[in-house]
C-alpha cells in the first residue's frame, strides 16, 4: 500500500492554501493552458525540422504576429464568429444535447437575415437589431425542428442535426438560386442584395476589429447569468444531471429539450452577422464563411463550455488563425499550420484534464490536512 | 494473482483479514484502524451507523478504493486489490447498496456483461444459459432469462446481481443493505439463498441497519463507528438494544405515541385512479384512497404490486385515469409542478435516480422542486444565499453528515443521502406527503429522528401517504393501512389489530377485506 504522498510538484509551488479552491483552480487552468501551449511549440518544432522547415523562422513569425497590436486585434475579429457558434454548442451541452447543427441554423439564419434586412429601411440601430434578431428566430426556427424531433419522437439529435445541416445547404441554396440572388453583370461573386448603410454594424478599429465583438461578448454575459444564475438555468442544468430527478422534480425533460435547442439555434444564428453587417453586407455563398459551426464544437469543449474558458479558446483560435497567413509567406505550408494547431488543441485539452485531476488530489490533501490540525471529523 | 491456497501460515484460517485500513476522501476519514476478520462459510454482518464507512470499507474489499493503509489478507494470502477486476481474480464479488444494473438489456445480458463466454469475440450465450441453469438450481431460485432488466422488481433486480456476482466465480460474497428494499418475504427468501451458499462453503458479508434480522441470520457480527470497527461480537452474546449501543455509543431512543386525533378534512382524495403500463397492462386498477388532515395512510405490499405506479401518477409523473384532489383542488390532468405548489411532496422510491443530480452540490439538491418558493426568487434569478442557508438548515435538523453544503451529493453516505432527499420534502411545510420508502437505508437512531419529523408534521395538519416495505414502520406510524396486491386495494386494516406476520399474509394475497 502506498504511504502519504509528499512529492511536491509544480502546482505545490505555486498555489497556496489560503487561495480559495475557485482561485485555485483557475491559476492552474490558465497556467495549464500557458504551458501547454508552449509544450505543443516544442512539438512542433520537432516537426518542422523533421519537414525541412526552419522552426525559429515559423516562430519568430508566430511572436511577431503576437506583439503586433493590428493582428491581435484581428484575432479578435477572428474569434467573434466563434464565440457565437461554441456558445450555441456550450447551452445545448448543459442540457446534454449534442447539437452539431450550429453550421446549419447559422447559414440558414445568415441567408433569412440578410434578405430580410434588405427589404426594408430603418434608423441605423432599429436596423441592426431588427436584423440580429430575424438571425436569433430563424436560426432558432432551424433548430427547433431537432427540438421537436428530439422531444416527441425521441430522434437523437446527434443525427437530426447533421442531417438538418445537409438538407440547410440545399434549401439555402434553392431559395437563394431561385429567389434571393441579386443579379449584377460580370460579377461572379454573387449576392443577396447589399445592405444599405443603416443596416451595417461599424468596425470598432478600422478595417481591424468589428462591433459584433461586443456583441458576442454580451452573450456570453448572458449565457453566464442565464445558465448559472437564473432559476431556468438551474432548471437548464438539473434536467442535464439527471433527467428522471428533475421531472420527478417538476421539470419537464420535453420542455427543456426544446427551450434548449432554441436558445442554442438563436445564439447560432448570430454566427455570420460580422460577415453579413459588417464585412460583405450581404449573404453570399462564396462571401458568407462556413464551418464554424464545427469549429465552435472544439471551441466549446476547450472551454470546457464555460463562458470564460469559450472566450479563451476562441481567442486562441483566432490567434492561430491569423498567424497562418504570415507562416504561410515564411515558407510554412498551410497543411503543416493546419497540423500545428491541432497539435495545440490537442495538447491543451491533456494538460488541462492532467492540471485538473492533479488538483482534484490537491483539494483533497488540504481538506485531509485541515481536518488532523483541525482536530474531530 | 496467484492460485495457491495456502492458509497454513495463518494462525488461524479465515476466508477475509483486513488489518488497520484507513480510507480518506475530502473533508472526512472514512475508515482508520479497521480491522475485519470473516469465517469461511459464515454469514458475518456489519452494522453501524449511517456514515460509519460501512459501504467504504466493502468499496476497500471491493478494489473500488485503494486504502492508505492497512492491509488485505484473502484465505491467508496478502492481497493487493487496485480493481474490482483484481478483487474478482481473488473470488470476491460485491453487490452494491445501489443496483447497477443496465436496464435495456436483459437478465441474461446484464449477467454475463464484463465477463462474457466465447471466442474471438463471440459470445457463447448457450454455454452462458447451461452455467447459469446450474447457478439457479443451486440457489434454488429461478429466473426467466430473456426478460428485460427494466420489467424486473426489486426483489428480482437482487437476484439478478447475486447470480452476476456467482457467474464470475465469486466465493466470497459481498451484499450492501441487500434487504433495504425488500419487503418480509423476500428477505425469508434471500437468507435461505445465502444460506444455501454458505452451506456450499461460500462466505457472505452483508451490511444491513435491520437489527432484528442481523440477529437471526448472522453468524458472526462486526460494528462499525465513525470509521472504525469497535466491536466483534456473536448472535447469540447480545440484544438488539446492546447492537445499538454499540453503533451509537449510547441507548436508543424510544418513539413515543401519538398526542392529537386525525382531523375531519380531507386533504387528498383520490378516486378511481387507474394506470396502464407501456405494455398497455392495468397495473394500478381503480383506486379510492382518501387521507385526512393529521393522518398517516399506510399502504402496504410487496413491491411491484403498483405502489410504485400508484406514488408516480398521484405526482403527476405517468398518465392516469380518475380523479386526485388536494384540499378540494382538482389536479387530475395537472403536470407534476402544479401539483407541488398544490402542497404535495414526494419522496421517491429511488434517492439516486429520482431524488438526487449526484454530481451537484447538496444546496443544489435541496433546492430541485423549490426554486419557485418566494424565499428563492430574485427576479429570474436564485438566491443563492438563502438557497444555501436553506440547505444548511436541512443538514443541521436531520443531522445529514457532510463537512457542509457545497460538498457534491455523491460524496455522502446512502443513509445520509436519503435524509437529504426526505429533509428537502418536509422543510417546505406540505400540505400531504407521498413518502415511498422515507427510511430506506437510515440507521435506527436516525429512523427514529425521522419518524419524529414525520409525525410531528402530521401533528400539526399533513396528510402522509406511507408506502414502506418494513412492516413495523408501517403499522407503528399509520392510522389506517390500506394492502395493495396486483395493483388494486384488496384491504383496509386497523394496524392497532394486525401483526406483521398477518400483514404478510394479507400483502401475498392470502387474505382481502378487512380486520375488524
Ligand atoms: N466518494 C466519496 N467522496 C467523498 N466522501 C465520501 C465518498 N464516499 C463516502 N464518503 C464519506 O465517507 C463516510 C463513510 O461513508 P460510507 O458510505 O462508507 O458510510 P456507510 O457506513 O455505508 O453509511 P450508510 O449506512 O448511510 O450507507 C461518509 O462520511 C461519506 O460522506
Ligand atoms: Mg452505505
Amino acid at each position: 500500500m502506498s504511504q502519504t504522498r509528499t512529492r511536491i510538484t509544480l502546482l505545490d509551488r505555486v498555489l497556496t492554501p489560503s487561495q480559495s479552491p475557485r482561485t485555485q483552480t483557475m491559476i492552474a487552468t490558465v497556467g495549464g493552458s500557458l504551458f501547454a501551449v508552449v509544450l505543443a511549440l516544442a512539438i512542433c518544432a520537432v516537426m518542422l525540422a523533421i519537414t525541412g522547415k526552419n522552426a525559429l523562422d515559423a516562430y519568430s513569425t508566430i511572436i511577431e504576429t503576437g506583439t503586433d497590436t493590428n493582428k491581435l486585434l484581428e484575432t479578435l475579429r477572428r474569434a467573434t464568429p466563434l464565440i457565437f457558434s461554441a456558445t450555441a454548442v456550450a447551452v445545448g451541452f448543459k442540457m446534454n444535447l449534442f447539437n452539431i447543427g450550429v453550421e446549419g441554423q447559422y447559414l440558414f439564419a445568415a441567408l433569412i437575415a440578410a434578405e430580410a434586412g434588405s427589404w426594408v429601411g430603418l434608423p441605423a440601430p432599429l436596423h441592426v437589431s431588427y436584423i440580429l434578431i430575424v438571425a436569433m428566430i430563424a436560426g432558432a426556427a432551424w433548430a427547433s425542428i431537432a427540438a421537436l424531433l428530439k422531444a416527441y419522437k425521441g430522434i437523437h439529435e446527434v443525427i437530426s442535426t447533421i442531417m438538418l445541416n445537409y438538407i440547410a445547404l440545399a434549401v439555402i441554396q434553392w431559395l437563394f438560386e431561385s429567389f434571393f440572388r441579386e443579379e449584377i453583370e460580370g460579377n461572379l461573386n454573387v449576392k443577396t442584395s447589399i445592405l444599405p448603410d443603416s443596416a451595417r454594424i461599424p468596425d470598432i478599429v478600422d478595417g481591424r476589429l468589428n462591433g459584433m465583438f461586443l456583441v458576442a461578448l454580451l452573450v456570453v454575459a448572458v449565457f453566464w447569468v442565464l445558465v448559472y444564475r437564473s432559476r431556468f438555468g438551474f432548471r437548464l442544468r438539473a434536467s442535464g444531471h439527471n433527467a428522471a430527478a428533475a421531472s420527478t422534480a417538476g421539470i419537464s425533460a420535453r420542455h427543456m429539450i426544446i427551450i434548449s435547442m432554441l436558445i442554442s439555434g438563436a445564439i447560432a444564428g448570430l454566427v455570420a452577422m460580422q460577415s453579413v453587417l459588417g464585412e460583405a453586407f450581404a449573404y453570399g455563398p462564396s462571401a458568407t464563411p462556413i464551418q464554424y459551426g464545427f469549429a465552435g464544437i472544439t471551441v466549446a469543449l476547450l472551454g470546457r463550455n464555460h463562458p470564460i474558458g469559450i472566450v479563451i479558446a476562441a481567442i486562441l483560435f483566432g490567434f492561430l488563425d491569423s498567424t497562418s497567413a504570415a507562416l504561410q509567406l515564411a515558407d510554412v505550408p498551410n497543411s503543416i499550420v493546419k497540423v500545428m494547431q491541432a497539435i495545440i488543441v490537442l495538447t491543451v485539452v491533456i494538460v488541462n484534464e492532467a492540471t485538473i485531476r492533479r488538483l482534484n488530489v490537491r483539494t483533497a490533501e488540504q481538506a485531509r490536512a485541515k481536518l488532523e490540525t483541525g482536530g474531530a471529523s | 494473482m496467484s492460485t495457491a491456497n495456502d492458509a497454513a501460515n495463518g494462525a488461524e484460517n479465515l476466508a477475509v483479514q483486513l488489518d488497520n485500513i484507513e480510507k480518506r476522501f475530502p473533508g472526512v476519514i472514512a475508515n482508520h484502524d479497521v480491522n475485519l476478520r470473516v469465517h469461511p462459510g459464515t454469514i458475518h454482518a456489519i452494522v453501524g451507523e449511517n456514515g460509519a464507512g460501512k459501504s467504504t470499507l466493502m468499496k476497500v474489499l471491493y478494489g473500488m478504493h485503494e486504502p492508505e493503509a492497512g492491509t488485505i489478507t484473502i484465505n491467508g494470502e496478502r492481497q493487493v486489490l487496485r480493481s474490482p477486476g483484481d478483487a474478482i481474480a481473488a473470488g470476491i464479488g460485491m453487490v452494491h447498496q445501489h443496483f447497477m444494473l443496465a436496464d435495456n438489456f436483459t437478465v441474461l445480458e446484464n449477467i454475463i456483461l464484463g465477463s462474457e463466454p466465447g471466442h474471438r469475440g463471440v459470445i457463447d450465450f448457450a454455454a452462458a444459459r447451461v452455467r447459469l441453469q446450474t447457478i439457479m438450481a443451486s440457489l434454488n431460485t429461478d429466473l426467466d432469462l430473456d426478460a428485460p432488466v427494466s420489467d424486473l422488481g426489486v426483489g428480482e433486480r437482487q437476484r439478478v446481481e447475486i447470480m452476476k456476482v456467482l457467474f464470475r466465480g465469486a466465493r466470497i460474497l459481498i451484499l450492501d443493505e441487500p434487504t433495504a428494499v425488500l419487503v418480509p418475504e423476500e428477505v425469508d427468501e434471500l437468507f435461505a439463498t445465502l444460506r444455501h451458499l454458505v452451506n456450499d462453503g461460500a462466505t457472505v458479508i452483508f451490511i444491513s441497519h435491520k437489527l432484528d434480522e442481523v440477529l437471526q441470520v448472522s453468524d458472526e457480527i462486526t460494528v462499525m463507528r465513525q470509521g472504525t470497527t469497535v466491536a466483534q461480537t456473536l448472535p447469540g452474546e447480545i440484544d438488539r438494544s446492546g447492537l445499538a449501543e454499540l453503533m451509537v455509543g449510547s441507548e436508543l431512543p424510544s418513539p413515543e405515541g401519538r398526542t392529537t386525533t386525525v382531523g375531519d378534512t380531507v386533504r387528498l382524495r383520490v378516486r378511481e385512479l387507474s394506470v396502464h403500463n407501456q405494455e398497455g397492462r392495468e397495473v394500478v386498477s381503480g383506486a379510492n384512497l382518501e387521507v385526512r388532515s393529521r393522518e398517516i395512510v399506510g399502504i402496504a405490499g410487496v413491491e411491484g404490486n403498483g405502489q410504485y405506479e400508484l406514488c408516480t401518477a398521484l405526482m403527476g409523473l405517468q398518465t392516469a385515469r380518475g380523479v386526485v384532489e388536494v384540499d378540494g383542488v382538482d389536479l387530475s390532468d395537472a403536470p407534476t409542478r402544479r401539483r407541488h405548489q398544490a402542497g404535495m411532496a414526494y419522496i421517491p422510491f429511488d434517492r439516486q435516480r429520482e431524488g438526487l443530480m449526484l454530481n451537484s452540490s447538496l444546496w443544489e439538491n435541496t433546492l430541485l422542486g423549490r426554486d419557485d418558493e418566494p424565499r428563492f426568487r430574485q427576479g429570474p434569478l436564485i438566491n443563492q444565499a438563502e438557497a444555501k442557508a436553506s440547505s444548511r438548515e436541512i443538514i443541521e435538523r436531520f443531522r445529514v453528515k457532510t463537512p457542509d453544503e457545497t460538498t457534491p451529493a455523491f460524496a455522502l453516505s446512502g443513509g445520509n443521502q436519503q435524509k437529504l432527499v426526505v429533509g428537502r420534502a418536509l422543510v417546505s411545510d406540505p400540505a400531504v406527503l407521498i413518502a415511498a420508502h422515507p427510511t430506506r437505508g437510515i440507521d435506527v437512531g436516525a429512523q427514529a429522528a425521522v419518524w419524529d419529523e414525520i409525525r410531528g408534521a402530521r401533528d400539526s395538519g399533513l396528510a402522509v401517504l406511507l408506502i414502506s416495505a418494513d412492516l413495523e414502520e408501517l403499522i407503528g406510524l399509520s392510522d389506517t393501512i390500506a394492502v395493495m396486491f396486483d395493483g388494486k386495494i384488496t384491504a383496509r386494516l386497523d394496524p392497532d389489530r394486525i401483526s406483521p406476520a398477518e400483514l404478510g399474509s394479507y400483502m401475498t394475497g392470502a387474505y382481502q377485506g378487512v380486520n375488524s
